[in-house]
């Protein structure tokens, strides 16, 4: 009896049960904690359109958009350069989550002003949450005299207004897709037939070629179009570049406007008829 | 029964002489500098995870990336997009020992930690001078060592070549506690 125990003792003593791995124990140590998808989209625009992405706390940025004229005006026009809507906007970040925004276009003469909050975030981890919700409204003025001098257009006239629910998931770190579900209010409208309300939905998507470029492209689908003029869902294709604290960004679009009440709604070029618009935006943070 | 007894001593004694004294801390800090033309920038990590065997004078260190703070949003956003690659390469770690820890009796000694260092992915040998204060509660490791970004292939474009440098200074300081599981 005494042989087996001693034999137990001795096996037991020599089975040098091994060290646990250190680098397992830091793992199962590690708190569980909630983490935060960012970089859904590079910037705060996906193309023409509003991004989930928000300016960060206290950050102000400016950026100059450009489009110029239709590519397929031929040489005379130097393929679109002649002719040019430019867009410059300040936004800022009033905290991580809220935008504020104003900008004023060429284009109609065209200022806008806009809010957008981050409702939603996407989460991996204990606490996960699959896609991202951000809020976005603005309003629009334009201030182009285009009216009759006898039919002076009032300030409240010549608003515009958008609201859209910008949802968006980071599938995986090389692509990204956002759905947008959008609704315009025009004060005034051209024509009687013209719809003052117009519901459309966007659809946006972002790959990553490198660790800086990505391909983007963005169409919004309109559910009703004006009835005065040979409306046209934008269809728009770019590449992003990111160098530092700039974000600059290649855009072919049927569009030539960059805020949301025009490219959705009061969009006449036709992309697969060449009726497309090179243009850029170039933003600076500070 | 006597029999029995005997066996759960043996199992005792057995258990209890395996039994590894560890040190350990879930909140030791290390930061970052980078020292260019243009900017001087640093960045802070507070949630970092390192382990003492002191019966081997082994040591591991975990160091999630994005934990990170950086002065900047976008600048944190930034590192860990498009610099570290975080959600490619989510943790740095070391995996090493104390050279000759068992012979060290002084409270307050000069230490070099070998090891494996693992950042976005590359791993390198590594040796580290430390400054180890040592107690019955407590080892606290300080210290700094250098990295040069290429090793790890991080990347920086030229475009930014004056804003981050090739080498980046790194301090750090651990103030592990005895650890029982």
């Amino acid at each position: 009896m005494k042989k087996i125990i001693l034999t137990i003792f001795v096996v037991l003593l020599s089975i040098q049960i091994p060290a646990q791995d250190l680098l397992d124990i830091l793992d199962s140590e590690t708190p569980k904690t909630d983490n935060i998808v960012s970089a859904t989209f590079k910037g705060t625009r996906i193309l023409n359109g509003h991004s989930i992405e928000n300016r960060k706390d206290k950050e102000l940025e400016f950026i100059i958009s450009h489009r110029f004229g239709r590519i397929n005006l031929g040489f005379d026009e130097l393929f679109g350069l002649d002719k040019s809507n430019i867009r410059f906007a300040l936004e800022y970040g009033v905290n991580n989550n809220l935008t504020v925004g104003l900008g004023r276009s060429s284009f109609e003469k065209t200022y806008d002003g806009f809010l957008k909050y981050s409702l939603l975030k996407q989460k991996t981890g204990s606490n996960s949450f699959p896609f991202a919700v951000s809020l976005f409204g603005s309003v629009a003025v334009k201030t182009l005299k285009d009216y009759d001098p006898a039919d002076k257009r009032t300030f409240a006239e010549s608003l515009f207004y958008v609201g859209q629910v910008l949802i968006a998931k980071k599938v995986s770190p090389s692509f990204s897709f956002q759905v947008t579900p959008t609704y315009v209010h025009r004060n005034t409208v051209r024509i009687a037939a013209d719809p003052h309300d117009i519901f459309a939905v966007g659809l946006g998507t972002r790959m990553k070629l490198t660790k800086r470029v990505s391909f983007n492209s963005e169409y919004y689908f309109a559910f009703d179009q004006s009835k005065s003029i040979d409306a046209r869902n934008s269809l728009a294709f770019g590449v992003d570049i990111e160098t530092g604290g700039h974000v600059f960004q290649l855009i072919l679009s049927n569009a030539i406007t960059m805020i949301e009440k025009s490219f959705i709604t009061e969009n006449t070029g036709d992309f697969f008829a060449g009726d497309i618009h090179f243009g850029f935006n170039i933003s600076r943070t500070f | 029964m006597k029999t029995i007894y005997t066996i759960i001593i043996c199992f005792v004694f057995v258990t209890a002489n395996n039994a590894q004294e560890k040190f350990l801390t879930k909140n030791g800090s290390i930061s970052f500098f980078s020292s260019a033309v243009v900017k001087d920038f640093k960045a802070d990590n507070n949630q970092v995870l390192s382990i003492i065997d002191t019966d081997s004078g082994k040591m591991a260190i975990s160091i999630l990336m994005k934990s990170f703070m950086f002065e900047k949003a976008l600048m944190q956003e930034h590192f860990n997009e498009n610099y570290v690659e975080s959600d490619k390469f989510p943790k740095a770690t070391f995996r090493g020992a104390i050279v000759d820890f068992e012979s060290i009796t002084d409270l307050e000694t000069k230490v070099e930690v070998e090891g494996i260092i693992t950042i976005h992915g590359v791993s390198k040998e590594i040796v580290i001078s430390a400054n180890m204060t040592r107690s019955e509660e407590s080892i606290v490791l300080r210290g700094e060592f250098n990295v040069l970004l290429a090793d790890y292939n991080i990347e920086i474009p030229r475009v930014v070549s004056k804003s981050i440098a090739k080498t980046i200074k790194v301090t750090f300081d651990f103030n592990h506690k005895p650890y029982n599981k």
